[in-house]
């Protein structure tokens, strides 16, 4: 009887979640991904993602000593930053350039702004997009034996659907960063993340949606599922829209917010896309976004239970 | 005399434009793109800060209150427009590479800034003073940045390429020249106890000498990272040289010779202050009951 009237202060209910743990949930669903990319192109891969990670691990542990901070590289979210830059370097990348954009993303976008949590855009986003600036003949050098040099992207944009075998794409056999070429080993990876409850399909229905209709209505081919496919499948929007949109910290909590939050997302990549001078613009649409949040969270904030909004009081 | 060098010390050091008082910011994160870039800037605000800080001290008792910021505006713009056709005249090349921003000089807020604040209210030769500390401060500040965004950007220090024929001796004589620096400061730090405004100074120019001479060393093979000659570097660039500045404010506090805090607002004027938004006014009552006191 007692036990029925004891009451505690919150929370009364505790999910099993911990940082870690996702993190964890992330990096097996990236798995698929990550041995693709070292099965297309080659131990370089293997080596690259090795290098990246350690740069990531090394300079989260190596700052918080200096700053006299809690170790927090045991949440294993510097893992899964370097993983994720990794995954959108050509395979071709010096190593010590994959150093340097792994430092960046530890220390400049994540620690400086008060570590996980706080970062306002996504670290291994902000990264590439600091590579890509930084060394841009290297960032769109994607040589490798098997397979011509230019991106299925940039092969569209000069000479039409006509140019891109969309079956290659899907599987994955094309030129692009190690991990964005598989969209179908990008697609296991998510359905295993929204199975185990980690990422919902909010942000990237709504983002893959907009995006569709973006390019039926601007990209000049009208409904040509073949097109369609292709630009779905070509480039880094699969792996952004289920890996990087959806990252906790840099997106929306709000609900409302989320579908705003793909909404935006599609209808930059397809501007980026179509319009931009390169053939690629997923990962700017996402950083873009990401310095939206605030307001977009804002705008979204759901009424609470009983609550009555201003100025229909007196209705 | 003491005066004036006070003024000197205050422009380059106590209040820095580029460093402690942030102000400028357009031109800073504009043209620093080289070395040669932010040196010309400097120099040309200077000389502009110069004459109009004369300029509005000797008129100051005519002007009338109610109209003087057009006043000083149609002193400085005058004074900016000589300067556009001199450089455009002698200096061409300087002229083309830097261009609008010359013209934009007039509503740099340091000029104005300085105007109001204190030449309205000095005589001649303290306010002339003060121009030269502040402008050689902006200058200073505007080649420091410009001369980190050219070495890791470009791989060239005041536009000569370090990556010649002779790259290593180039390296070698850079890395001894910034050691041997870097170590007489670091000595008379030690021998005053105590790190001063020119120990300083050395031990920063020493630090960017040795990023010259890695560069250097490492010749034709040094990738350039180009996003430092493009806009974000200037804000990586300022951001952490701003930072190196407040390190060194740290730790001259802790050696017990605390490298006195920008007032900023030495005059009271809230209009024309970088950081009336900080004090909100509280500043001026504060170095008022300062001086009763002692």
């Amino acid at each position: 009887m007692s036990e029925l009237y004891h009451v505690s202060s919150s929370p009364h209910v505790r999910s099993k979640d911990t940082t870690s743990r996702i993190m964890l949930y992330v990096i097996l669903a990236l798995l698929p991904t990550s041995i693709f990319g070292i099965y297309n192109f080659g131990y370089r891969a293997l080596v690259l993602i090795l290098v990246t990670i350690a740069s990531c691990v090394a300079s989260e542990w190596i700052y918080n000593r200096i700053v006299h901070k809690k170790n927090t590289i045991n949440d294993l979210s510097a893992v899964v930053t370097g993983l994720l830059l990794a995954l959108n370097l050509p395979a071709t990348l010096p190593w010590w350039q994959a150093v340097i954009g792994g430092v960046f993303a530890i220390i400049v976008v994540k620690c400086l702004f008060g570590g996980l949590g706080q970062n306002f855009m996504n670290p291994a986003l902000g990264a590439r997009c600091f590579l890509l600036i930084a060394f841009a003949a290297n960032m769109v050098e994607f040589d490798i034996d098997s397979y011509s040099g230019a991106t299925p992207l940039a092969l569209m944009r000069e000479g039409g659907v006509g140019a891109v075998n969309t079956m290659d794409m899907l599987i994955g056999k094309t030129a692009g960063t190690i991990g964005e070429t598989s969209a179908l080993c990008i697609i296991i990876g998510a359905m295993f993340l929204i199975l185990m409850g980690v990422i919902t399909l909010k942000i990237p229905a709504t983002y893959i949606i907009t995006f569709v209709i973006f390019i039926t209505l601007f990209g000049g081919h009208g409904l040509d599922a073949s097109y369609i496919v292709a630009q779905l499948c070509g480039g880094g929007l699969m792996l952004g829209a289920f890996f990087m949109a959806t990252d906790y910290v840099t997106s929306p909590i709000t609900p409302n917010g989320q579908i705003l939050f793909g909404i935006c997302l599609g209808i930059l990549t397809g501007l980026f896309r179509i319009f931009g001078a390169n053939a690629e613009g997923v990962s700017f649409a996402i950083i873009l976004s990401n310095l939206l949040v605030p307001i977009i969270e804002k705008i979204t904030v759901p009424r609470a239970f009983g609550q009555v909004r201003e100025g229909k009081q007196h209705e | 005399m003491k005066q004036n060098m006070e003024r000197l010390y205050n422009g380059i050091i106590k209040e820095n434009p580029t460093f402690v008082l942030m102000l400028g910011m357009c031109p800073t994160l504009a043209v620093t793109s080289s070395a040669i870039n932010g040196l010309g800037m400097g120099l040309s605000t200077t000389v502009v800060l110069v004459l109009s800080n004369l300029l509005i001290s000797a008129f100051r008792k005519i002007i009338p209150n109610g109209v003087r910021v057009p006043a000083f505006i149609v002193i400085v713009a005058s004074l900016v427009t000589m300067v556009q056709f001199i450089m455009e005249a002698y200096t061409p090349s300087l002229s083309k590479s830097l261009g609008v921003y010359i013209p934009l000089i007039v509503v740099n807020c340091i000029i104005l800034g300085r105007a109001e604040s204190y030449a309205s209210k000095h005589s001649v030769v303290p306010s002339i003073f003060d121009g030269i500390g502040m402008g050689l401060g902006f200058t200073l500040g505007l080649t420091l940045i410009g001369l980190v965004r050219e070495v890791i950007g470009a791989g060239k220090i005041f536009d000569i390429s370090l990556a010649s024929d002779n790259h290593l001796i180039i390296g070698i004589v850079l890395a001894v020249v910034a050691v041997i620096l870097i170590a007489v400061c670091v000595c008379l730090a030690v021998k005053r106890s105590g790190m001063s405004a020119i120990t300083v100074l050395g031990i920063a120019a020493g630090a960017i000498l040795i990023i010259a001479a890695v560069v250097a060393l490492l010749g034709p093979n040094y990738t350039a990272i180009t996003i430092f000659v493009m806009a974000p570097g200037a804000f990586l660039v300022l951001a952490i040289l701003v930072a190196v500045m407040n390190i060194i404010r740290e730790l001259m506090e802790q050696s017990g010779k605390p490298l006195a805090k920008a007032s900023g607002c030495l005059t009271g004027d809230c209009a024309s202050c970088g950081q009336s938004a900080l004090c909100s006014g509280k500043g001026v009552s504060a170095a008022a009951d300062e001086k009763k006191s002692e």
